[in-house]
């Protein structure tokens, strides 16, 4: 098992270390140059000389690809030059609230699915279970926006029962002062979750079922609560943990399109407008922070598989 | 239909769940499966399983229907999807605009048939050469394997890394996204699951008699991947394929919801949601729902496709 961690902590940091690679190549194709695009198209040749002398920009690229590896091992994912300000403070300040947001998703979806993947399992090819499916499988097949879309249409334009925004506030006490923006936001995202965890839910459910353990639990009158409750739900849960591990990114990521379409103010918004505004060291910083995030997320889910099966084993 | 079957039809595409790590040896699927298959005849069964599956069916018969619609459609159905009209702004659908026309003065059933041209063009194309890409990078990793193989497994993985809506998102920020360009980008975001897919099989598939035989009788490493290594793990790369499809449409129509898409007047399905959002307040229904409905109807059938291939396949394995 040690040996197993070892060697897959030392392949998350050749991992981490090519993310930087491909971000600093995405740096490098900007066409023209990154202080003509910083700087605009009316900025003089001194300016842009004087640009990149201050930011090393005139030295060798592998050099460049150091200090910049060295920056983000210190923990410096860039300077904003449009909102003159530290990638890393923009960071520090938002990501609480893309943690509530999206963590608040998952729990729900997560209580919701597990239970449901379970009673699906049960009940198969009953209605009740071809109603689940169907409904997992059509939030499975729509763009987050277009659910949002929806649930803004029908809850916040129809029926007035909550604000189509979120909360306009930068911080997370901010945002749970005014807790009923935050309903549109979160059930969209809890939704989208619950449509994936519960197809895998039910899929690991109905394997675990069919196992000879359960049978013998079966066969020596242990009933049938407790038969799903210690053999088939702790069993099954175990691809469900690796399925939240690989969920971490989504913090981000899932959070950008409900960030977008809400206006939440979150990484995932910063990320957008940066992208808008052409403001290349935030998207870079971001995609970088993002990138870690996976990988962790990726040694998370594998660590947590081998340690959950004991009948897994390393060599 | 099995339960089993059912159970792994239902498994959300690869692609969503990539990391089920290729190191982690459990997670890859060691299948039973028969000792060379007659290939013409195993597909002949995949299909006639294929065709006992009404959702699929009725998921083909939908991407046909619509597929007919946006690449006919506009011969008979003449709509002007370049020139700004201001004069017919925002109308509703009426005699002449089934579906009205948006806040240029566009109609909007002749421009949902536009978008669906380059939003069918784009993601078909990005499967065939994603899954091409995968396929060989798959195959070529799993067979070698040793120093290589965890050469270009690392490769995937630092790829996977970086989620591709923020490296889509970058590139269109940073280039003007054409065609070409993001048939381009969409597949070199998309050979991933594909690779890891394929590399699994070929891990199982390498130290199988039929292919040690082959390796014996003096067979070069390209025919052995060309000629029995992928048509072994066709099965699953159509799979994959398939669900590549559904992944480029959402991703596609995410990117021109957020405004990063093919630029104007281009028409895009997600651009026209994105658009018709603006007016949900005025009650513009046909401004939103026709290309939300649209989007989701496309992404439906092509997953109900998959999912009937997968169980086909799942089936056939189970013989």
């Amino acid at each position: 098992m040690t040996g197993y961690v070892l060697r897959r902590l030392g392949q998350a940091a050749i991992v981490v270390l090519g993310v930087t690679a491909v971000t600093f190549i995405l740096e490098h194709i900007i066409p023209g140059s990154l202080p003509r695009a910083i700087l605009g198209s009316r900025a003089s040749g001194a300016e842009i000389a004087a640009f990149s002398q201050a930011n090393g920009l005139d030295h060798p690229l592998i050099e460049q690809y150091a200090v910049f590896v060295g920056h983000l091992a210190g923990g410096n994912l860039g300077y904003s030059y449009r909102l003159n300000q530290s990638v890393d403070s923009l960071v520090l300040h938002q990501l609480p609230n893309d943690v509530l947001l999206v963590g608040a998703a998952l729990v729900l979806a997560l209580l919701i699915a597990i239970p449901l993947g379970i009673a699906q399992a049960v009940r198969r090819g009953r209605a009740a279970d071809h109603l689940a499916t169907s409904a997992a499988f059509a939030l499975y097949s729509m763009p987050s926006y277009w659910l949002a879309i929806l649930l803004i249409a029908t809850l916040s334009i129809g029926l007035h029962a909550f604000p189509a925004e979120a909360p306009q506030s930068a911080s997370v006490g901010g945002l749970l002062a005014d807790p009923r923006g935050l309903v549109l936001p979160v059930l969209t995202l809890t939704l989208v979750n619950i449509a994936l965890f519960s197809r895998y839910m039910r899929a690991a459910a109905i394997a675990t079922l069919a196992e000879d353990y359960v049978r013998v639990a079966r066969a020596k009158g242990l009933p049938a609560r407790l038969v799903l409750s210690r053999h088939v739900l702790r069993n099954s849960l175990i691809s469900v943990t690796t399925l939240v591990g690989l969920s971490f990114p989504a913090v981000i990521t899932s959070g950008l399109i409900v960030e977008y379409v809400y206006n939440v103010p979150g990484v995932g918004l910063t990320y957008y407008n940066a992208a808008v505004n052409a403001d290349y060291p935030v998207e870079l910083g971001i995609t970088v922070l993002v990138g870690v995030v996976t990988v962790l997320g990726n040694l998370f889910a594998d660590l947590a598989y081998a340690a959950l099966d004991p009948r897994i084993r390393y060599e | 239909m099995s339960d089993g079957a059912r159970a792994g039809g239902h498994l959300p595409p690869a692609s969503a769940a990539p990391a089920l790590s290729a190191s982690a040896g459990p997670s890859v699927a060691v299948l039973p499966r028969p000792a060379q298959p007659d290939q013409p005849a195993a597909a002949h069964r995949v299909l006639r399983a294929f065709a006992g599956q009404r959702l699929g069916l009725l998921g083909l018969a939908i991407i046909a229907a619509l597929t007919a619609c946006c690449f006919l459609g506009p011969l008979v159905y003449h709509t002007d999807q370049v020139h700004a009209n201001i004069a017919l702004t925002n109308m509703p659908p009426g005699p002449g605009r089934p579906l009205g026309t948006d806040s240029n003065g566009y109609d909007i059933l002749g421009r949902l048939l536009a978008g669906g041209q380059s939003t069918l063009e784009i993601c078909f194309a990005v499967a065939l050469l994603a899954t091409a890409l995968g396929v060989a990078w798959g195959a070529v990793s799993g067979y070698t394997g040793g120093l290589a193989d965890a050469v270009m497994m690392r490769v995937v993985d630092i790829a996977l890394a970086i989620p591709a809506i923020f490296v889509l998102i970058y590139l269109s920020s940073v280039l003007r996204p054409t065609t070409g360009l993001l048939i381009l980008v969409l597949s070199l975001l998309s050979w991933l699951g594909p690779a890891r897919l394929v590399r699994g099989e070929a891990l199982s598939l390498r130290t199988r008699e039929f292919v040690e035989a082959v390796t014996v009788m003096g067979g070069r490493r390209r025919r052995v991947i060309a000629r029995h290594l992928i048509p072994n793990a066709l099965g699953v790369i159509v799979v994959s394929a398939t669900f590549q499809v559904a992944d480029a449409i959402i991703l596609l129509a995410t990117l021109s919801f957020l405004g990063f898409g093919p630029p104007p007047p281009a028409a895009t399905w997600g651009g026209m949601l994105s658009q018709g959002t603006t007016f949900l307040l005025d009650g513009y229904w046909w401004e939103v729902y026709p290309a939300g409905f649209v989007i989701m109807l496309t992404v439906v059938a092509v997953n109900l496709v998959a999912d009937a291939l997968a169980a086909s396949l799942d089936a056939r394995q189970r013989q």
